[in-house]
């Protein structure tokens, strides 16, 4: 996994659930992902699926993901191309199965972020760069935990690299 | 230095002394998946190459989101699930047998068990006094085949419960009030734990209702330690030798507590899009509300006590002509019970739709899905934006009795009225 991502910032405010994420009268889809991501996030922008490009980055206010445990909600943000998810808080499910799956979350103050916002994250530093701004930002740093699940590139690659969990 | 219950029971399966913020492996009792979430499930082992189940009378798939299934994409999720059933003898809870939560705490949670669940209302089991988180299918399905999970331990929040129900007030409205209190992400991550003399009082079909929604305030569970009323529980669903004793220490660390005084409390309404835009039955009421379907079910309130308060207020009474009335008893016991009792037709005769055990119209997929510019008052646990189908529609959340009393005036109504 890249530790170095650019990427153009989307915006989205406090309390995105994962009904927000993944809507529920898309359920019939979430055996085919690629077809329910193209309605990612769509009860919070409906314009959202057409817009993201490769490499975006989620930036959002407290709570992000909260809800659901479908592990589909973080699953298609990633299959959207969303390289990274900054918020102020996440819900914990989701923070889970994002690190379990392979998206990288960071946990910020996102207030000083707007909408098309070029951003330079070092993921292992934990620095947020907002190259349009001209600011940089820390992010509370990834337990070391989550950051192994991240550089083995998810808990399968994880658990098939090392056999089992390792936590310590 | 004492412990929490979530720390002695993590601590037993972890097989050494843990304490709050530690990340631990962790030995699973139950593990279980539903129609939304397994079918990912099963393809991460089968990419794993390890469709295997630890226990295969504690692995469970259930049947209960989109059943009978409404659509073919639907069915062939259901047969994915039926399939690995067939090939690992993982036990199926197949269409009409109910809600995953209420089949678990029926047949399956007992005190001090860890339970996991790619269900986020898993924590339902925490009033039997198991830990019992939801996670996401990936999690499950390593936990199906290695029997263990990955867990950061988490911090105690206590909430201290004491004084009466007023009339006309429930659980429900305990934890709608305590998440407007608290906010939706007030415990985010935290072991919810309720006590004290209403707690004590409590039967365990309204402790559920508690443990149920701890996840809407963003806790990793809600958890009650098991007391006589929880050993009758068990003995009267036949597992009674699974009853034993599991608290928290007095000296243990408990990084928040809280003190809630029912006697305080009115009926309370959950507003469209969070749970915790609660408002009193008394400040809903002068809004003056139409409510173009009422819903009484699924696993928060879906349980026998539920029905025989709604039809109670119901009996005698017509459903109001503008409003639709479903109703969904959680799962077959209740269902059969319920049925003994004629509790259904009364529902039926005031002009409910009855339908088959399962998560019903709370999934957004079927058995009731709302048109553009529609409200629903609703005895289940969220109303985010789109739950029940269309994001053009507003949820209101209240209790089994605010539900019925609404259902007859077709209108945000006080339950009270009707006592």
């Amino acid at each position: 996994m890249e530790s170095i991502i650019k990427g153009r910032v989307w915006k989205f405010g406090d309390n995105i659930s994962t009904d927000h994420i993944a809507p529920g009268r898309y359920f019939h889809l979430r055996t085919n992902l690629p077809e329910l991501a193209k309605h990612v996030l769509e009860d919070a922008d409906p314009e959202f699926p057409k817009k993201v490009r490769p490499g975006d980055i989620i930036v959002a206010g407290n709570n992000f993901g909260l809800g659901s445990s479908r592990e589909h909600a973080p699953r298609i943000i990633k299959i959207a191309g969303v390289s990274c998810v900054i918020a102020k808080s996440f819900a914990r499910i989701f923070y889970r199965n994002a690190f379990n799956i392979g998206l990288p979350l960071l946990t910020a103050d996102t207030d000083k972020i707007d909408e098309g916002d070029e951003l330079e994250i070092d993921l292992e530093k934990g620095i947020i760069k907002d190259l349009t701004k001209g600011i940089t930002l820390e992010s509370t740093p990834i337990p070391p935990f989550m950051m192994r699940l991240l550089e083995d590139g998810g808990i399968v690659e994880h658990i098939k690299k090392h056999g089992d969990f390792k936590v310590d | 230095m004492g412990k929490t219950m979530a720390e002695k029971i993590i601590g037993e399966h972890a097989g050494k002394d843990v304490k709050a913020g530690e990340i631990v492996v962790a030995k699973v009792d139950v593990a279980m998946v539903q129609d939304g979430t397994g079918p990912l499930s099963v393809q991460v082992l089968k990419e794993m190459n390890m469709e295997r189940v630890f226990d295969k009378k504690n692995t469970v798939l259930f049947l209960d989101h989109a059943t009978p299934s409404p659509r073919k994409e639907l069915s062939n999720a259901h047969k994915i699930l039926r399939d690995f059933s067939d090939k690992t003898g993982a036990y199926l809870s197949d269409v009409g047998e109910g809600v995953c939560h209420q089949r678990l705490v029926e047949s399956w949670a007992s005190p001090g068990q860890l339970i996991v669940g790619a269900d986020s209302h898993t924590c339902t089991s925490g009033a039997l006094g198991a830990f019992a988180t939801g996670m996401g299918s990936t999690d499950v399905a390593i936990a199906f085949a290695l029997g263990k999970v990955w867990l950061r331990v988490p911090e105690t929040h206590r909430f201290y419960i004491h004084g009466e129900f007023p009339e006309g007030v429930y659980s429900k409205d305990l934890i709608l009030h305590i998440i407007g209190t608290i906010g939706a992400d007030g415990a985010t991550y935290k072991s919810m734990e309720f006590y004290g003399p209403t707690i004590d009082k409590m039967t365990m079909e309204s402790r559920f209702t508690i443990t149920n929604m701890a996840i809407e305030a963003g806790g990793k569970t809600g958890m009650i330690a098991p007391d006589e009323t929880t050993k009758k529980y068990l003995e009267e669903m036949g597992r009674g030798e699974k009853y034993r004793e599991i608290k928290s220490d007095d000296d243990a660390i408990f990084e928040k507590e809280y003190e809630f005084d029912v006697s305080e409390i009115e009926p309370t309404i959950s507003f469209p899009h969070t749970v915790d835009n609660t408002r009193t039955i008394t400040e809903a009421k002068k809004e003056n509300i139409r409510i173009d379907q009422v819903y009484i079910g699924t696993c928060t309130n879906g349980r026998i006590e539920d029905l025989r308060v709604a039809a109670k207020i119901i009996d005698g009474n017509k459903v109001n002509k503008k409003t639709r009335l479903i109703v969904i008893p959680a799962s077959r016991r209740v269902y059969i019970q319920a049925l003994k009792e004629g509790l259904l037709e009364k529902f039926v005769e005031a002009g409910a739709a009855i339908e088959s055990p399962g998560c019903g119209p709370c999934v957004g997929i079927h058995k009731g899905v709302l048109a553009d510019g529609e409200r629903v008052l609703s005895t289940q646990n969220r109303n985010f934006k789109g739950r029940m189908g269309n994001p053009n529609a507003e949820i209101y959340l209240g209790s089994p009795a605010t539900a019925a009393a609404t259902a007859i005036e077709g209108k945000i109504a006080d339950p009270r009225d009707y006592l």
